[in-house]
């Protein structure tokens, strides 16, 4: 799982909200050479120096792409079974090969790629917001709201994510939507506590302070002064957090207890062709290399974000 | 490590331990809550837990029996003081299916987690420090983006993927290690590497980059005014500063290392913890799942208790507030 | 161009650049310094004007991306630049050594101070013995004034004061019996009763062994304390140098002349402190004539376009601006 890197980035992103910059020698002198620039700029520069995070970018929109014209692009459907060819090796007609069933792989994979994406993608947005709501109350309100949130979110972040991930699932049984459910759940702990901290220091900072003096509403230095600031580290969240809600997906759905047959998605074709690994190993191997490329275009793009959005994390 | 003692000692008596109290007895109320969290979320389950039990076709009174002998016509909260009394004698319930105690299951299970998870955690430790601190020292050299490249790749990989190809390669077609797990070492090692795959990524990405932190430091410009040489000032001055993000990373991973281990011993045929849990949710059988899912956790909020006071034993200009 | 004596260190247009994104940063552009032996040199000028990265070329702790670009510095005739990092690392800390402005962060915080302190014999000698460099540096520490020597060899740098620690970093500099020291903002982060405890100390320490000390600060109080000949810098260019009385008594360059006129005193006017207006310019985008015509108040069309040259204004007195251009000139480097 990525889970380890997240809680690394997490911790540095909660730490840079605080810490106070060291000015060296060196990085003074570097300071006045960057110029402030905006997001947008930020991203370009990303592109132009970072040659991976830029093909990670490419390689990400093109699976989105290849994921919404599925139905356009595959070769054969979903579901259609040709049971006389079944278990063939990769061929012309059949690039990844075929499955017990005698399913085109490489259709599965396209059609698969659908519940990989939205599961990766969707609750992590919802986690996002949910995460972004109530680590501005805690930040901002402090007092009781701040510690019946953060210490929800404690609970949250102590239970091991697969596990939580299981529980969830036991109770609501295992389908996609609740799969999306338990994903969108778990994960806002983390998107709170970052959004907090930052949160706290941002409270103290002058241009808040004044913004308060002359009596612009709570929420108005929340949504204006605050949330803005804090949307570099969400961004680079944003991106771990969406690879990590894939190998949630395809872990539980690799242990049966996620997307349910004859869906396809990539954990459970893993799950289907295990039995075959040492007869036809390339079943297991396709759907594989696919989560792995998802999720490394992601952390490249993420690793290459920080980089640019976020100068105290630098060679993370 | 010399520095290691000496320091240790003095900085222990420093160490405010009052924050170290404090942030113990902090835990309380959250392991409360995860064990309240997770009671609860396991009791909306839709199903009856008593029909899972006997099955279909039972008369009624047996199951009004049945559901009182085992409290669950009792209002939830007294059922969860009832459960969290329990706990507190080691009481976890009895299983469903098993009909035996939860509590000896899982201490039976525990050994060969403990097992798989200590030999991952070397696994990983050991080659993650190493290319880590080779990365640092041939910093934007051929060697420091290869070890970066395969430790993204390790943090990339699905767990179940690194388990299939170990499988396939070490096991079935070189024939090396051992298929599946049969209790003996050499059976772990397989499982081991798998579940330390995504862990050697990370500790080696985190030594790199705080090694580097370190090398930023005024003190390592003096060292090298002071005539050292790039390799002695990396051993005798930045590596032993560097250290301390890595041994608490190196806590925090307990509970990935332990959600982790569910997918391996699935494939490995392991019967650990994480293999209860497995068949606990395809057997539906509730005080299983409740109890491995309880006892991990603990075992992590323990694990970051020991990385938080060791942290502050080790710094002491890190003596804030949790 | 300084008489006859014998020269411990010739800096000969030396150039530092970073070489950023956005651009070549000239951080030290054709820098020519010459250090006599048993001198006490002073490099002065605002922070950001490349005095450190002067200092941290001859160490050669640029960091990256900063390299040096051109130039030679030569150390009793040898050329530093180009030299391995083997043998550079030879020369440092034993011939040349190096104090830093930060006492606190300049000292390995895990390690005790006599070890480190002994590290440096340990490095260059390895002969000695490790009980024999513990008295080498305990008489060490008894030298540059720190009491209770032999207990303070086990201590730990955050059980130190500032004072003591900057002493510290002295014994640890002059252990070896450099020939020349280099102290970059030695005492700007000291006391000001400390700052002159240290100043002395340096002094005493040149007179007893005849070490050449370059002092970089912004501080031209401590240049008038104990400088024999002054360097002024700014953007990465020598723009006044003179020996010590003969800069505060004849100031020529604008700029040496509004850093004068900063330092408060006691009896001239108290109203206002003068101040230079503006900053140092950005590296990236320095004017196209002379680096300081943006704050000058004697700016003219003629500084806009081209860069001024050294000029000899007095005796071993060299200005670069046009309105010195009377006496002989260098040609640009």
């Amino acid at each position: 799982m990525t889970f380890h890197k997240k809680k690394e980035i997490i911790e540095s992103l909660e730490k840079g909200g605080i810490a106070a910059k060291k000015a060296e020698n060196t990085q003074e002198l570097l300071s006045q050479v960057g110029e402030k620039d905006g997001i947008l700029e930020k991203l370009a520069r990303m592109c132009r120096q970072n040659k991976l995070a830029a093909i990670s970018a490419l390689v990400i929109l093109l699976i989105i792409l290849a994921s919404v014209f599925a139905p356009v692009i595959a070769p054969y459907g979903e579901a259609e079974q040709d049971v006389i060819n079944r278990l063939q090796a990769p061929s012309l007609i059949h690039p990844f090969g075929t499955d017990e069933l005698g399913r085109d792989v490489f259709s599965r994979i396209l059609y698969g790629s659908r519940v990989s994406l939205v599961i990766g993608i969707l609750p992590s947005v919802l986690a996002l917001v949910i995460g972004i709501i109530l680590g501005l109350l805690a930040g901002y309100l402090g007092g009781k709201t701040d510690v019946i949130i953060m210490r929800i979110a404690d609970i949250m972040l102590s239970i091991p994510s697969l596990l939580l991930a299981m529980v969830i699932m036991y109770t609501l049984g295992s389908s996609t939507i609740n799969l999306f459910l338990a994903l969108s759940m778990i994960n806002w702990a983390s998107v709170a506590r970052v959004v907090r901290s930052q949160t706290l220091s941002l409270k103290e900072s002058e241009y808040v302070e004044a913004a308060r003096s002359i009596g612009v509403s709570k929420w108005k230095i929340m949504m204006r002064h605050i949330l803005p600031n804090c949307i570099p580290s969400l961004i680079v969240l944003f991106t771990l957090e969406v690879p990590s809600s894939i190998l949630s997906e395809s872990s539980l759905s690799f242990l049966g207890i996620g997307v349910q047959p004859p869906a396809a998605s990539w954990g459970l074709m893993v799950n289907q062709a295990k039995q075959f690994l040492f007869t036809q190993p390339w079943l297991c191997l396709a759907p594989c290399i696919s989560i792995m490329v998802v999720v490394l275009a992601f952390n490249f793009l993420g690793d290459g974000l920080r980089d640019v959005l976020d100068p105290y994390m630098k060679n993370g | 490590m010399k520095w290691s003692r000496s320091c240790l000692q003095e900085r222990y008596k420093d160490a405010n331990m009052k924050q170290i109290v404090k942030r113990i007895l902090g835990t309380i109320p959250v392991l409360i809550g995860v064990i309240l969290l997770i009671f609860i979320m396991l009791r909306v389950v839709p199903g009856d837990a008593v029909t899972t039990l006997l099955g279909e076709h039972v008369n009624q009174e047996t199951i009004d029996r049945l559901t009182k002998s085992m409290n669950l016509d009792k209002p939830m909260m007294e059922q969860f003081f009832t459960y969290l009394g329990g706990l507190l004698r080691g009481d976890m319930g009895q299983s469903y299916k098993y009909n035996r105690s939860v509590t000896s299951m899982i201490l039976e299970a525990f050994p060969y987690t403990v097992q798989l998870a200590v030999m991952a955690a070397v696994f990983a430790w050991v080659m993650g420090m190493i290319l880590g601190v080779i990365a640092a020292i041939r910093q934007n050299h051929l060697l420091d983006h290869l070890f970066m490249g395969l430790a993204l790749f390790g943090v990339s990989m699905p767990i179940f993927m690194t388990s299939l190809l170990l499988q396939y390669f070490l096991a079935f077609k070189w024939r090396v290690l051992p298929l599946t797990s049969d209790g003996s070492i050499a059976s772990m090692i397989l499982p081991a590497i798998a579940l330390g795959w995504n862990s050697a990524g990370s500790v080696a990405r985190i030594t790199r980059s705080s090694l580097l932190e370190a090398m930023q430091a005024d003190y390592i410009d003096t060292a090298k005014a002071k005539g050292l040489m790039g390799g002695k000032v990396i051993v005798f001055h930045a590596l032993k500063n560097s250290m301390l993000p890595v041994i608490t990373m190196m806590a925090l991973q307990l509970s990935s290392m332990l959600s982790g281990a569910v997918i391996t011993e699935s494939i490995f045929a392991i019967p650990g913890i994480g293999r209860l849990a497995t068949s606990a949710i395809s057997n539906r059988d509730m005080p299983v799942l409740q109890g491995t899912v309880i006892f991990t956790t603990v075992i992590v909020i323990a694990g970051n208790l020991l990385a938080d006071v060791l942290y502050s034993v080790l710094d002491p200009r890190i003596r804030k507030g949790a | 161009m300084m008489g006859e004596e014998q020269n411990v260190l010739e800096i000969k247009d030396l150039k530092s650049y970073f070489f950023t994104e956005k651009g070549v940063a000239k951080a030290v552009d054709g820098v020519n310094i010459t250090i006599p032996k048993g001198k006490i040199i002073g490099l002065v000028g605002e922070s950001g004007c490349g005095k450190s990265m002067t200092a941290r070329s001859i160490m050669g702790l640029l960091k990256y991306p900063g390299k040096i670009a051109g130039g030679h510095i030569l150390f009793e005739g040898k050329d530093l630049v180009g030299l391995s990092e083997r043998e550079l690392r030879k020369i440092c800390g034993n011939d040349i050594s190096m104090i830093f402005q930060e006492p606190m962060t300049s000292l390995n915080p895990v390690l005790k101070v006599g070890h480190q302190v002994r590290e440096t014999l340990l490095v260059h000698d390895h002969t000695i013995g490790k009980d024999e460099a513990r008295k080498k540096v305990i008489e060490m520490f008894q030298k540059v004034g720190i009491p209770e020597a032999e207990k303070r060899y086990d201590s730990y740098p955050h059980e130190l004061s500032g004072g003591l620690r900057q002493r510290v970093m002295i014994a640890m500099a002059m252990i070896c019996k450099p020939h020349l020291l280099i102290a970059d903002e030695p005492t700007t982060a000291l006391d000001v009763t400390i700052e002159a405890q240290i100043l002395r100390l340096m002094k005493q320490l040149r007179d007893e062994t005849g070490t050449s000390v370059l002092i970089i600060t912004h501080n031209l109080g401590v240049v008038a304390e104990i400088c024999d000949y002054v360097y002024v810098m700014y953007a990465g260019k020598i723009v006044e140098q003179a020996p010590t009385c003969e800069l505060f008594d004849h100031t020529a360059h604008p700029y040496t002349q509004g850093l004068m006129a900063s330092i408060p005193r006691i009896g001239r006017n108290p109203e206002r402190l003068h101040t230079i207006p503006g900053v140092v310019p950005n590296l990236l985008h320095l004017p196209q004539g002379c680096t300081f015509c943006t704050r000058c108040e004697f700016a003219e069309e003629q500084c806009r376009q081209e860069k001024p040259k050294l000029c000899q204004v007095g005796e071993e007195h060299w200005s670069a601006c046009f309105r010195n251009e009377d006496g002989f000139c260098l040609s640009e480097g």
